[in-house]
């Protein structure tokens, strides 16, 4: 869409708006003196930080803001020159979903859980035309499902939300919000909460909206990746204001601010280039773990025997000292339940886990707790993994307690010491868990893990919850503490970039079994699995034109029923190049060149030298 | 799933009922003395123990008295009263409609004034209405009956003279077909406000709850985006949902509904079964304590098994699982 | 917690029948039983509630009423704590038959109706505050288990608790170090609300006429009150309202603590 903007006035203007929230120690500035403006058919990219106020922004240009705590101190929210801050509710009402349609963050959560898709759809037309017939509106809804790409929209309609995927809600969400033709359409962080391949869909589904309405559009994100791929225009927000606001090529090329520079320069690289800091840290010498053929089934049912969900489905991998091995994939593809099968958290159903060669598969008692103590897991919510009523002092020391040590190795001064390696100062230590910030709490979580002098840590998603300059910093972190202590991690992550940032080795992993291993570099700039392929191009690069290049890889559909996986190979449904074969005989892994592994029919031999 | 949790349900009612019939049986063995003196009081002749004993079974082992008993009650024959000479079912069905009558127009007048008020006081939240609504509710719901009874006979009856004091009808009026009608309903308001005003507190208190939690939920934003007028997101979008725990409530405060009615009917000299009930304990009349404790025990029972199977059709999560 | 109105008059409430419960019978001026005063006197600085039409004191039988309202309240409290954690932790943390065993046990009494069933045990066993104490005790618990076990159940699933297992903590080191200090909290709240349950209870049986008659309680005074309501509002309507500030004072209580609880999550 870049360069298409044309040169019309703004037909959505929002002039000097100003919103305050109110709480039990007053007034606190949320956002202060904005301008925005975005002209028919132009996509405007509204990028910032959690916190800098572009949601409260448009929820409260449509008064949407639950009045109090949020107050509109001053500021305009022009429609075609009419203030919708002033108008009479009842016209306010004629306008939202009519003239501007909205699209959430959250799919999971936007939609009434006990009326059906349909209805809901339905409703937002009849809401605004009352002689618009129910079979009317019916028919409606399905041509607008189908639109933005619901297979079978005449009988999904009759679903309930929870029997829809993330992405399809969020599609349903979408339909709503054309349904009557808007002039405008805000989507609010609209594929945050979705894994990168469905985020790509989405996207999509956006783009074919906006050009089926001719809407202007307004588009939310922290994702300077989707405003690459999205935005003509581009506003940034910083603490409350807009700090500049620039075309979209000009402010990735010479960003005027110093703090759209802050944030360019914080982008990780693009993902498909070689990197140039890679160094194999891994010394030679045997594996400190070794996993094989791991399988990991939870039973559906009350009986053992009935059907079980496949979790994890054979997975083999090893572990140098002090090397890192990053595990890739979408939610749903088991690689949480590697993470806990593998420390033990979850009682393998089959395989072998191996600690600097002794067999943990099936150790009890003491020696599991001996084994507990060198093979430690960090969690994804630093939130949910410190206990809310203990001090965070106290919850660095308890590894220590549980193992007897806490006497012995002066506890207390020893949690200190911990808590400083990873950046909390001493003065901390007496602060619940709730008064700590997501990073702090995370880099607590990270101490707590480090109190035992553990040989392996595995880190189940450790910054997904973060902003990303802390997810930066806790990635330092994480680096700086390999090499001090030669640790060894498995990472698990959904996001590429970070295992690409922190990580020697990959592995993409997709509904319970590796795809594709390899060096870092190779599967991230030679990949040969069509789905970590299709993974990769779905990752929005942070740079306007770099998509037309790659040219991308939508797939289509959701993930299969992990209790019934299909027969052949498991990505064969999903797969744009799936042949006969792939549909009865499971590929296995097959060696691509040195360290670098593909289960896939159609890679065929190994493809030689690197370019 | 649904027709098997609804089976489950329905089997579940048969061993409860089991249940509470041998809580009764064990208390009546586990009282001091001869259990027929404990069952029939202590002022009967011999021919009278020696039938009790006989209805019992006393003279049986323990199992064979616990059959007799369960088998009895199946047959509809909750034992004689002593105090009456008659069957205690009889004498109980008596005084029941009366109770029935009052009980029911007060589990109506609270559900659907406690939830009226629910909604009034969640539709401003925080204004004057609200406030006010939520400080009554508060008192009321923590007031015993008999006080807010005495209050409102203080009040509306002698104070201002809107109601009757006393009774169910006028004494010697002979007043029938609709004037006789009208007479009840005048007699029942006061009692019936009076018992329902805790349940109208605490479902008025429920409902604006559960309205503001599901007010603050994202689909409540999503129907305002659409357009959607605040009226129609109250009742249509909101309220569906918020009224979940209010059913259970409803449900799960059937027995303390009939034992509010008990104190009612003693504050305003309401003929049901509660003055039989206290006059009963004060005789040790004990079928007819039993057969009162069986029967409400059985509604109580009802009232459940048709909570969760409202509740289970009103969330499509439960009936789709 | 106290930060909140509601919760600063809660515990004022509160403290107000603790200490009344503690040393109202001490201070009372006259014997709530004896039969000395003016009939139907209304209420002056000599007796500031009245007297009854046998002439007592209803100051005075309200200040030991308190008493007999804390003794339930105390005892019931603690019954209703032991059994109900009991329960509800067994349940919730063994969780597969253990925890099927326990709920159908728990949805039981809870079907059980609480006041016939103690209407039917003073029948059988006599008036008495001890088995009364025991009747309630031993049928108000469900809730509590019922909360105490949903929070298991939650915390459970929540990651502090796989993170202490990954630590190599064993499960009794679960429970009572990570899961107990976390579901305590949400069992007081019920607790609160149940303990106000079982006072209007109480002054029900009382006000029947069901009561304990060697001990004076506010349902038994508001019985005596009922029978000259016609002439005389005081002896029903001022042991009525030291009902509502105890049960109030318990509810508000609960209140509080379940905001506080809600803002720190």
């Amino acid at each position: 869409m870049s360069g298409t903007a044309p040169r019309s006035d703004p037909v959505f203007q929002i002039r000097g708006l100003t919103v305050d929230f109110v709480g039990p120690s007053g007034a606190e500035r949320a956002v202060d003196g904005v301008d925005l403006g975005v002209r028919p058919g132009e996509t405007l990219g509204v990028v910032g930080e959690s916190g800098a106020g572009k949601s409260v922004t448009v929820l409260a240009a449509l008064r949407l803001l639950p009045e109090p705590p949020a107050r509109v101190v001053a500021g305009q929210a022009l429609l075609d020159g009419t203030d919708l801050l002033t108008m009479p509710s009842g016209e306010l009402r004629s306008v939202r979903g009519r003239d501007i349609g909205m699209v959430f963050q959250d799919p999971f959560s936007s939609l009434h859980p006990s009326y059906r898709v349909g209805d809901q759809v339905a409703e937002a037309i009849r809401v605004h035309d009352r002689t618009v017939s129910r079979s009317a509106a019916r028919a409606r809804t399905a041509e607008l499902l189908d639109l933005v790409g619901v297979p079978h929209p005449t009988r999904r309609a009759r679903e309930y939300p929870h029997q829809w995927s993330g992405g399809m809600r969020q599609r349903a969400v979408i339909a709503m919000a054309i349904a009557n033709g808007p002039k405008v359409l805000i989507a609010d962080e609209p594929t945050t909460a979705l894994d990168v391949t469905t985020q790509a869909q989405v996207l999509d589904v956006l783009r074919t909206a906006q050009r089926e309405t001719g809407a202007a559009t307004v588009l939310i994100t922290h994702d300077l990746g989707v405003i690459a791929e999205m935005a003509d225009r581009v506003a940034v927000f910083h603490d409350g204001r807009v700090v500049e606001t620039a075309t979209a090529t000009e402010l990735f090329r010479s960003p005027r601010h110093e703090y759209t520079a802050e944030l360019l320069s914080r982008r990780a690289g693009a993902i498909g280039a070689p990197s140039t800091t890679a160094v194999l840290r891994a010394p030679p010498g045997p594996p400190v773990l070794e996993v094989e053929d791991l399988v990991k089934h939870f039973p559906t049912g009350r009986r053992a025997t009935g059907p079980a969900v496949h979790a994890v489905d054979g997975i083999t991998f090893t572990l140098a000292p002090g090397e890192s091995l990053g595990l890739v994939g979408e939610s749903g593809c088991g690689k949480s339940t590697l993470a806990r099968t593998v420390v033990r958290l979850l009682e393998p159903t089959s395989g072998r886990i191996r600690l600097d060669g002794t067999d943990i598969t099936r150790q009890g008692g003491a020696d599991l707790r001996a084994t507990r103590a060198r093979l430690r897991i960090v969690f994804q919510d630093p939130s949910g993994s410190l206990n809310p009523r203990r001090r965070i002092g106290d919850a660095v020391a308890e590894p220590l307690r549980i193992h007897g040590r806490h006497r012995s190795d002066d506890g207390r001064r020893r949690a200190l010491e911990l808590l400083d390696r990873v950046g909390i100062g001493a003065a901390l230590a007496h602060r619940w868990p709730h008064e700590l910030s997501g990073g702090q709490r995370q880099r607590v979580a990270i101490a707590r893990a480090l109190a035992l002098e553990p040989r392996v840590l595995v880190l189940d998603e450790p910054v997904s919850s973060l902003d990303a300059p802390v997810r930066a910093q806790v990635l330092d972190l994480l680096d700086e503490l390999r090499s001090d202590l030669g640790l060894a991690y498995l990472l698990i992550s959904h996001d590429l970039t970070v295992v690409r940032q922190v990580c020697d080795r990959v592995a993409v992993m997709y509904l319970g079994r590796f795809v594709e291993t390899g060096a870092a570099d190779a599967v991230c700039t030679r990949p040969e699995h069509p789905y970590t392929r299709a993974l990769l191009s779905a990752v929005p690069v942070a740079e306007p034109g770099a998509r037309a290049e790659r040219g991308r890889i939508v797939l289509g559909g959701d993930l299969p029923d992990p209790t019934d996986p299909p027969s052949g190979c498991r990505f064969e449904s999903r797969c744009g190049q799936s042949i006969a074969r792939c549909a009865t005989v499971d590929p296995s892994l097959t060696h691509r060149g040195t360290d670098h592994e593909c289960a896939c029919h159609l890679v065929g031999a190994p493809t030689g030298a690197a370019p | 799933m649904t027709r098997r949790y609804v089976l489950i349900r329905l089997a579940q009612v048969p061993l409860t009922c089991a249940g509470i019939v041998l809580v009764g049986f064990l208390l009546v063995h586990l009282a001091p003395g001869d259990p027929v003196l404990a069952l029939a009081g202590d002022s009967g002749d011999a021919e009278y123990y020696a039938r009790v004993r006989a209805d019992f079974g006393l003279d049986e082992p323990f199992l064979v008295q616990l059959a007799t008993y369960a088998g009895n009650l199946v047959g509809g024959d909750l034992g004689t009263s002593y105090t009456q000479g008659r069957p205690a079912l009889d004498v109980i069905a008596e005084r029941l409609p009366a109770t029935l009558l009052l009980t029911s127009t007060a589990l109506v007048l609270s559900t659907v004034v406690g939830i009226g008020l629910g909604v009034a006081a969640a539709s401003r939240a925080h204004g004057a209405r609200d406030l006010a609504l939520g400080a009554a509710s508060l008192g009321l719901y923590a007031a015993p009956v008999f006080l807010v009874g005495q209050l409102a006979i203080l009040g509306l009856a002698l104070g201002l003279g809107w109601f009757p004091v006393q009774g169910m009808t006028t004494a010697r009026s002979g007043a029938t077909g609709l004037a006789g009608f009208g007479d009840v309903v005048h007699h029942l308001a006061l009692p019936a406000l009076v018992l329902a005003s805790q349940e109208i507190a605490a479902i008025t208190r429920l409902t604006r709850t559960g309205l503001l939690e599901e007010l603050g939920r994202d689909h409540i934003r999503t129907a305002r985006a659409k357009g959607v007028s605040e009226r129609a997101v109250l009742i249509r979008h909101a309220l569906r949902r918020a009224l979940l725990p209010v059913t259970t409530v409803i449900g799960g405060r059937v027995g303390h509904l009939v034992a509010g009615t008990i104190v009612v009917e003693a504050v305003f000299g309401w003929p049901g079964i509660g003055r039989l009930l206290v006059s009963s304990v004060q005789a040790r009349d004990m079928p007819i304590i039993l057969g009162v404790f069986l029967l409400i025990a059985l509604a109580v029972v009802v009232a459940n098994l048709l909570t969760d199977l409202t509740y289970a059709w009103l969330d499509p999560r439960i009936r789709y699982r | 917690m106290v930060r909140r109105p509601g919760g600063v008059i809660g515990v004022a409430m509160v403290g107000l029948l603790v200490g009344v419960g503690l040393i109202g019978p001490t201070v009372a001026p006259r014997d709530p039983f004896a039969i000395d005063g003016p009939s139907l006197a209304s209420p002056s600085g000599t007796y500031p509630f009245g007297t009854d039409p046998l002439g007592r004191d209803v100051w005075s039988g309200v200040l030991h009423g308190a008493r007999t309202s804390l003794l339930v309240a105390v005892t019931v409290a603690l019954l209703v704590l032991a059994v109900g954690t009991a329960v509800g932790m067994a349940a919730g943390y063994r969780a597969g038959w253990v925890d099927d065993i326990l709920m159908r046990i728990t949805e039981f009494a809870q079907v059980l109706p609480r006041f016939f069933l103690a209407i039917v045990v003073i029948a059988l066993f006599g008036p008495g505050l001890d088995r009364l104490i025991v009747v309630l005790g031993l049928t108000s618990w469900p809730l509590l288990a019922r909360v105490v076990r949903a929070e298991l159940l939650s915390l459970r699933e929540r990651e502090f608790v796989e993170a202490a297992r990954a630590d190599g903590a064993g499960t009794m080191r679960i429970v009572v170090r990570e899961l107990l200090p976390n579901a305590l909290a949400p069992a007081l709240v019920v607790l609160g609300l149940v303990v106000a349950q079982v006072l209007l209870i109480e002054a029900s049986l009382a006000f029947l006429g069901l009561g304990d008659p060697n001990a004076v309680s506010w349902g038994y005074l508001a019985n005596q009150g009922q029978r000259v309501l016609r002439v005389a509002w005081w002896p029903a309507v001022f042991p009525g309202l030291a009902i509502v500030i105890a049960v109030l004072g318990c509810n508000l209580v609960a209140d509080a603590l379940n905001d506080a609880l809600g803002a720190r999550r």
